[in-house]
């Protein structure tokens, strides 16, 4: 039978797995010895590792990430991690100025390996400071490689591999993913960068979805089905090293193109994948689309927070319309997603 | 001063003489604009670099600031890299990509200085961390100037250190200006040390420049560190900013500060002093040998080639 296992879980497996392997790695971070251990992905890493390699840290984000850069100077594999992305903000300047450019600024001299977790929070009222995705600010940043996996195989392997890349590595959770299960293999396997995973076939349009919004891209194929549309959707896992030849092959059969940033659109992930794409001259009639945040601070209301996301409906109406452009607007049923099911605050 | 043993004299000596001369060689040939990079000279406070380096094993590390070329070489930094690395040269110690404001020289304990006031302090807590972790008895000297003490980043690395007995010393080189700014204009009062005690270290001043009292120091305290979970040691030494904040000449014109206040420190330059406790034939020997090292550098680093074009996407990645 195959091994099913959640999201958080896989997360937990993976840096267990690489701890006890590897006496280098340690997990700092605020909450990461907690009784909640960071929604579970810590869980008795503390008892099993003990407090040199598994600690709280004081609220000093930019110092702690200064302090992982040190440490992995000095050869260990730090993972820090932070509940939030938000929280990531007052870390800006050890990442952007040290981590990204210290092999380069110092010609190779030394090198950062480095993990950075951050987890993206949406819904029950994360609202404007506890709900962004600020992938693409780091997406403008030369030096930093930068994952956001949606399935619990992909956040393993991933995580593995962020682990023992020899460069900062920008790992994003979100919290909704948390309640995604999937198969995952036991011990130790490698998720590359650089490596898009097609999700699901089709032929009709292309779905991009980054983060959770792959899971919103697979939903909105199903809604899709219905109407008789065979959607196409790929998971990027990560941004930087992108991989734009997966996409464009699913374009050149799809012709039709809908990406759903995690994030506000304004030089986001789909304005690059687009621009890439259209740098290749593919001299097709493709049509693209962008999805994302509305471009406003997220409302904590349900009411407006509802507008402030793309989700699995939305996203399947706009490629309706994209194929079906005579036809008028379409309105599937919503069908009630694990996470309404399963999520209860607060977060 | 006199109390100090004849090799010890000799060597920081050379030492100071080294970096003084090197750091008038780059003020002289600076106007022709052979060096395309900012330079922030050590002159005046070569006595912090030199007290404390010289206390130092070299598998100690140091990190520093964008005023860095006295830790460099008082760490014992390669003079022909560091001077290729100001030309822009392929030879240079970051490979010409980093510049004056970026040295490094892993193999003798300098881990790198950089251009953002207060980015290194938390490197060096967690490069302690790590030396402490991986239970090697090795410390960490963190070199910044007083104008970090507004950072964020200072306090917060404070606090860590001193929470998990790190085996760091701090050193604050107070030259009482961050570029103009005195430093009574951006604290309340004239308390840094206080200020590191309250975090839970042990903290002095030392007022006068004096060479020997901050070799002592260092000494002293390092071997606690070394010994056991001593933990952080803050020393701040009070020094003076010969030169304008960046580039080679004199600053008097822009009227923030006066001639007055720099000449009781040239008065106790170092340097100076020192040289009257050498036999007249060793110091000139020390300093001709020193005077043909930096002349031979600063051929290599002019004589060198530039990177390939190619070089502008290596280490972007380690790969």
């Amino acid at each position: 039978m195959e091994r099913i296992v959640n999201y958080s879980e896989a997360i937990r497996e993976a840096i267990e797995l690489e701890m006890a392997h590897n006496p280098s790695v340690i997990v700092f971070g605020q909450g990461v010895d907690d009784p909640k251990a960071i929604l579970g992905t810590t869980k008795g890493l503390l008892d099993k590792f003990g407090p040199e390699r598994v600690f709280d840290t004081p609220l000093s984000e930019d110092g702690m990430t200064g302090m992982a850069i040190g440490a992995a100077l000095a050869g260990l594999r730090p993972i820090h991690t932070h509940i939030r992305m938000d929280f990531m903000l007052l870390a800006m300047n050890q990442i952007v100025n040290m981590a990204a450019k210290m092999h380069y600024m110092f010609g190779g001299a030394v090198f950062a390996p480095i993990v950075i977790r951050s987890i993206i929070g949406k819904s029950w009222g994360q609202g404007p400071q506890h709900s962004q995705n600020i992938y693409p600010l780091f997406m403008n940043i030369p030096g930093l490689k930068i994952v956001a996996p949606s399935t619990p195989y992909d956040a393993k392997g991933c995580l593995i591999q962020s682990i023992r890349d020899d460069n900062p590595v920008i790992y994003i959770e979100h919290r909704l993913l948390y309640y995604q299960k999937g198969y995952v293999p036991e011990g130790i396997y490698e998720v590359p960068f650089g490596k898009a995973r097609l999700l699901k076939n089709g032929d009709d349009v292309t779905l991009v979805g980054i983060s959770q919004m792959a899971v919103e891209c697979l939903r909105a194929s199903s809604y899709l089905q219905e109407a008789g549309i065979s959607a196409e959707v790929i998971d990027p896992i990560s941004l930087y090293p992108l991989d734009i030849e997966t996409i464009k092959i699913s374009v050149l059969k799809t012709k039709r193109l809908i990406i759903v940033d995690n994030a506000w659109m304004t030089c986001g992930a789909g304005a690059e994948i687009i621009a890439r794409l259209m740098e290749l001259n593919l001299h097709q009639d493709i049509e693209v689309c962008r999805m994302g945040f509305a471009f406003v601070p997220c409302p904590t209301t349900p009411k407006l927070e509802q507008k402030f996301y793309p989700d699995a409906k939305k996203i399947a109406m706009k490629a309706y319309e994209m194929i079906f452009p005579e036809k008028g607007a379409w309105h599937p049923e919503a069908k009630l997603q694990i996470e309404e099911v399963e999520f209860r605050g607060p977060f | 001063m006199i109390n100090q043993n004849p090799a010890l004299i000799k060597k920081i000596y050379s030492s100071l003489y080294r970096i003084r001369r090197v750091e008038e060689e780059i003020a002289r040939i600076y106007p022709t604009d052979k060096i395309k990079s900012p330079i922030h000279l050590s002159i005046g406070q070569e006595a912090v670099s030199v007290g404390v380096c010289e206390a130092l094993r070299s598998d100690d590390i140091v990190f520093g600031t964008y005023r860095g070329h006295a830790i460099y070489l008082a760490k014992g930094g390669d003079l022909k890299a560091m001077l290729s690395e100001l030309y822009g040269k392929d030879t240079g110690c970051a490979r010409g990509k980093g510049g004056s404001m970026h040295l490094i020289d892993v193999r003798n304990g300098v881990m790198g200085t950089s251009a953002i006031v207060g980015t290194t302090i938390p490197l060096s807590v967690g490069y302690a961390y790590a030396l402490k972790y991986k239970k090697s008895n090795a410390i960490v000297a963190s070199f910044f100037g007083d104008g970090a003490v507004d950072e964020g980043a200072f306090h917060e690395s404070m606090n860590f250190a001193a929470l998990k007995r790190l085996p760091i010393l701090f050193v604050c080189e107070n030259n009482f200006y961050a570029i103009h700014s005195h430093h009574l204009n951006r604290h309340h009062s004239d308390n840094i040390c206080e200020r590191a005690k309250g975090y839970g270290m042990h903290a002095e001043r030392i007022e006068d420049g004096d060479i020997f009292k901050i070799y002592e120091f260092t000494k002293q305290y390092i071997e606690k560190m070394r010994n056991g979970n001593f933990g952080p040691v803050f020393l701040e030494c009070i020094t003076c900013r010969w030169k304008e904040h960046v580039g080679p000449n004199d600053d008097f014109h822009l009227g923030y500060r006066s001639n007055e206040e720099i000449d009781c420190w040239k008065e106790n330059d170092q340097l100076k002093k020192l040289r009257p406790f050498l036999k007249p034939d060793e110091a000139a020997r020390i300093e001709s040998k020193i005077d043909k090292d930096i002349s031979d550098a600063f051929r290599f680093a002019e004589q060198s080639y530039f990177p390939e074009d190619a070089e502008l996407y290596t280490h972007l990645f380690k790969e």
